[in-house]
């Protein structure tokens, strides 16, 4: 029987704030352990909880990048639970009325659109960290994450594949990042997913029963777990079994996911309205001020790019896929006013580059401007663009200038046309057989005839001229 | 030799002004009677002696400086074993916290001691301010100072006990159901509950976080008024405390009911009040009548609903408040354990006493998936009409008058092996934290063999000067012998 996939995301995104969401320590990543704590963070008897106004303002900001309706009052919960990370024994959360609702995000792979739907996005506090105590096997408790503010973002079951989730992630990160409410460092955990999926005889309206793949924190986490949960689904109906509904943990390291509860173990949360705060009440102005003051979005970033500085849509996409490198893209344009310049050297070296040196691109060993300043050495034509990828390799290991770079090695390039005659006489009469051969019509004569002397100028000579030159002394 | 322990607050204060006698003296007095007395008595689990006398050298050198010092400077104060204090223990009558020291200042105790009150010890209470006796203390019973064989009532029997044994002047205590004015009324004293969200709750270890409110307990209704003073006012920690002007309630110390109109809610002297209780009531009620208030019965349909809502709410509340108390971070720890499950399950067995396990069970079965609709969404329906009741009551009065409790103290080990009738000791005063209005405990008479009644005068919202006015003017108007 062939089956559909049908997967549903739950987000998990830490926010950005400098502190807490229910006190005032701070939200640094690190730090030793438990020094980022305080009687409230820590669930000392009699401490209570203020909610952390930044973190409303940021939920409102990510609900509103992503289409939700903004609930102008909504409320906290405490969900019930023990565990050692959780010092309260109660998670902060939103049950029934979470701040934002009804939104969707598009998203595209292989060429095709599609709008994922998002049911909610409301926010919560962290648990601390649980470590193994090598050196008297127990367990040790670091609170320094409890009360990180989360929001969670939990989507519609709208994807049908592996790719799509990835898209929906990468698509649901970028827009994080650009809003800034999230650093979205998913090796730290800023930003985790929880997979439910079920697959369905094709054409069935039926959802089958789907089970949840906690905490995946990389890209390709999430894609290996959902193959690996689609074979294992499928594997199961086809034999004839039935696929229970249960919380599943994926071993990334084996490839493997495992059983971790079924539906008969699942907690029961007990959710209730957390009495130690107030409903929050949101105002028009308030709403409208944070939506006035959103920044621009991907989606918007893109059809600039293509509208107005005629990029390629294939290029545009890549340019904004993150804030990051959209962001280095708009110091460099406008430091040297040449956007598709600019946009190549990114396409070809800098996305290398950063892959090659594992770095964001906001941590790159070279600044927006001087990027610009190597595109303007090209441009005033000081430098030929063969040099230029040496100038722009100098500028990876040194963070050197441009500028500097050519001063120091001297290669600044050859525009004077009797230096270069001087290398194209001597050049062409050198070569008779290459002259001969782009008489008789083989024009690739003509490309060995430049080379040997560029060679001969150690790359330095004006192209332009040079062919130009070349040309003149043939005919 | 005059006895120190047998004045006032304010009139204590007037002898420091006065320079009549010193802090460290009046430290000292208590001291003794507290080694002398709380044998018998046994208000208080911890006595601070030493920070005390320490404290009360300061206070006696900025008295001799001649700074200017607030009305409770160095007024000695016992505090109930539920509000944290650095550096002195906070058991809340549990084994669970019997060596628990709070890494921080509850924001009321902060307040004391800025204003230089000087705290001489902490008091007795039944487990986590659960009961209404202080038997459910994990670690030995209070006893009535009146008489030694009754309860001092609970859940802030130390706080009552201990004024009312003059082994402090002032006390706090905290008050989810009745807990301040059910042992005032008992013990013969004054108690206050302040409106919901009046006194910070930043530090009062939860019980029930939407009912919890802590209030002061004196021997007459100055000193209330000048101690709610000190600890009232809009505290950033507590996002539930009112963001309201700060008020004098001294200025309410007014001899005059003159016009004021007083309801008396028939539902609060039905089934299981005492005719003596009843009658002292009544008594009370001409008396105003006489003072000048018009005086008319009235009624809060309401009422006998709220008993069962605020048992849910409670509950529902204490269950998830009472999981901190895990054994991973703080307090008692199992030693019979090999796993996590057991950590928590024979922690929580051994720590927690019978009742506070019997309400985190009440409280953890009306959250369940399935039940919720039934207990808690109705109980908090059921909140909403008695709130309702409450206000329209007040648009008719501007004080609604009841017994404090329905029979006087009861023999200690009479009611604790019977928690139903144990919780309709609170029946008149937990509507009361439902509505989160304000009321006080006044003493209105005695019974036959000679143990206090109290009467319970109701305000609205925020009101508590009319309150203390008209416990006030009852107070200087009726023959201390009558009361």
């Amino acid at each position: 029987m062939e089956y559909e996939v049908v997967i549903g995301l739950e987000v998990h995104a830490e926010l950005s704030t400098k502190t807490k969401i229910y006190c005032g320590c701070s939200t640094e990543f690190g730090g030793a352990p438990n020094t980022h704590c305080c009687p409230v963070c820590t669930g000392m008897p009699g401490a209570l909880p203020v909610l952390n106004e930044k973190v409303v303002e940021y939920a409102v900001k990510a609900g509103l990048a992503t289409g939700c309706t903004i609930a102008r009052e909504s409320k906290q919960d405490r969900k019930n639970y023990f565990y050692p990370d959780t010092p309260r024994a109660y998670q902060i959360s939103q049950f029934d009325l979470p701040l934002c609702e009804h939104g969707k995000i598009d998203i595209n792979t292989d060429g095709l659109e599609k709008t994922i739907g998002i049911t909610r996005i409301h926010i919560e506090d962290d648990a601390g960290k649980l470590a193994h105590d090598n050196y008297t096997g127990g367990t040790l408790v670091d609170l320094n994450r409890a009360g990180v503010p989360l929001i969670e973002i939990v989507s519609e079951p709208d994807m049908r594949s592996a790719a799509e989730a990835v898209a929906y992630v990468e698509k649901l990160k970028g827009i994080l990042e650009y809003i800034g409410v999230s650093d979205c460092k998913m090796q730290e955990g800023s930003l985790r997913a929880d997979v439910n999926l079920s697959l369905r005889p094709v054409g069935s309206e039926k959802f089958g029963t789907r089970t949840e793949t906690k905490n995946l924190n990389s890209f390709r986490a999430i894609a290996r777990s959902i193959e690996f949960e689609i074979a294992r689904q499928k594997e199961v109906l086809e034999s004839g079994g039935t696929v229970y509904q249960e919380t599943r943990r994926w071993d990334d390291e084996k490839g493997e996911g495992y059983a971790m509860r079924t539906k008969e173990e699942a907690h029961d949360y007990r959710y209730f309205p957390e009495p130690d705060l107030m409903p929050i009440r949101l105002s028009e102005e308030y709403i409208h001020h944070i939506e006035e003051h959103l920044p621009e979005l991907p989606e918007s970033r893109k059809a600039r790019y293509m509208n107005e500085l005629g990029l390629p849509e294939y290029d545009a996409g890549i340019l904004t896929s993150s804030k990051h490198l959209s962001d280095f893209f708009e110091a460099a344009t406008a430091a040297c006013g040449n956007a598709k310049a600019v946009s190549n050297w990114i396409m070809v070296d800098i996305i290398r580059v950063a892959r090659e040196l594992g770095v964001e691109y906001d941590a790159l060993p070279f600044t927006p401007v001087q990027l610009a300043g190597l595109i303007k050495l090209i441009d005033n034509g000081t430098i030929s663009s063969k040099i230029a990828k040496e100038v722009f390799e100098e500028m990876v290991n040194t963070s050197k200038d441009p500028e500097k770079i050519v001063e120091e090695k001297g290669l600044v390039q050859i525009s004077d046309e009797s230096a270069i005659k001087e290398v194209v006489d001597r050049i062409v009469a050198a070569n008779p057989q290459s002259v001969a051969d782009y008489k008789a019509g083989k024009d690739r004569a003509l490309g060995f005839l430049v080379g040997q002397c560029m060679k001969e100028m150690k790359g330095k000579g004006n192209p332009q001229i040079l062919n130009k030159l070349i040309l003149e002394h043939l005919q | 030799m005059r006895d120190l322990t047998a004045y006032k607050a304010h009139e204590l204060n007037k002898m420091y002004q006065n320079k009549e006698v010193t802090v460290p003296e009046v430290i000292k007095a208590y001291i003794e009677k507290i080694k002398r007395d709380d044998g018998a008595i046994k208000a208080y689990i911890t006595l601070c002696e030493d920070s005390a006398l320490k404290r009360a050298e300061e206070i006696q050198a900025r008295f001799d400086a001649g700074e200017k010092m607030g009305p409770l400077a160095g007024i000695p104060i016992a505090v109930k074993d539920n509000i944290c204090t650095k550096g002195i223990k906070t058991t809340c009558a549990s084994k669970m916290l019997e060596n628990f020291i709070s890494p921080y200042d509850a924001t009321v105790t902060k307040k004391l001691d800025e204003e230089g009150l000087i705290i001489i010890g902490k008091t007795n209470m039944d487990e986590f301010a659960m009961g209404g006796s202080t038997e459910n203390s994990a670690f030995f019973k209070t006893h009535n100072p009146v008489n030694l064989n009754k309860v001092p009532g609970g859940s802030s029997g130390g706080s009552a006990a201990a004024v009312s044994g003059h082994l402090a002047p002032v006390s706090l205590g905290s008050d989810t159901g009745g807990s301040i004015r059910q042992p005032a009324a008992f013990c013969g004293v004054v108690g206050l509950k302040p409106t919901y969200g009046l006194v910070s709750r930043y530090g009062l270890v939860a019980f029930a976080s939407s009912l919890d409110q802590i209030g002061p307990i004196a021997n007459d209704v100055t000193d209330i008024a000048t101690l709610l003073n000190v600890i009232a006012g809009h505290d950033e920690m507590d996002s539930t405390s009112a963001n309201i002007e700060k008020k004098d309630y001294t200025l309410a110390l007014v001899n005059d009911v003159k016009g004021l109109r007083i309801g008396v809610p028939r539902e609060f002297f039905g089934e299981g009040v005492s005719e003596e209780v009843r009658e002292a009531v009544s008594k009370a009620v001409e008396q105003f009548r006489a003072l000048g208030a018009t005086v008319s019965e009235c009624s809060l349909p309401a009422t006998d609903y709220a008993l069962p809502a605020y048992y849910i709410i409670a509950c529902a509340e204490a269950s998830a408040n009472l999981g901190r108390f895990d054994g991973i971070r703080y307090g008692y720890r199992t030693k019979n354990y090999e796993n996590l499950q057991d950590i928590y399950r024979n922690s929580r067995s051994e720590g927690f006493g019978e009742e506070v396990k019997r309400r985190i069970i009440l409280g953890t079965y009306v959250l369940s998936s399935g039940y919720y609709d039934a207990y808690y969404k109705k109980a908090q329906k059921v909140r909403t009409i008695v709130k309702k009741g409450f206000d329209k009551a007040f648009e008719d009065y501007d004080i609604l008058l009841t017994p404090t409790a329905p029979t006087v103290a009861f023999d200690i080990g009479s009611k604790i092996n019977n928690p139903l009738e144990m919780y309709m000791t609170d029946i008149l005063t937990v509507s009361i934290n439902v509505a989160g209005v304000p009321a006080i405990s006044v003493p209105c008479g005695k019974d036959k063999e000679g143990m206090p009644i109290g009467m319970q005068l109701i305000g609205k919202h925020f009101n508590e000067e009319t309150v203390i006015r008209a416990a006030y003017t009852y107070e200087q108007n009726v023959k201390k012998e009558e009361v």
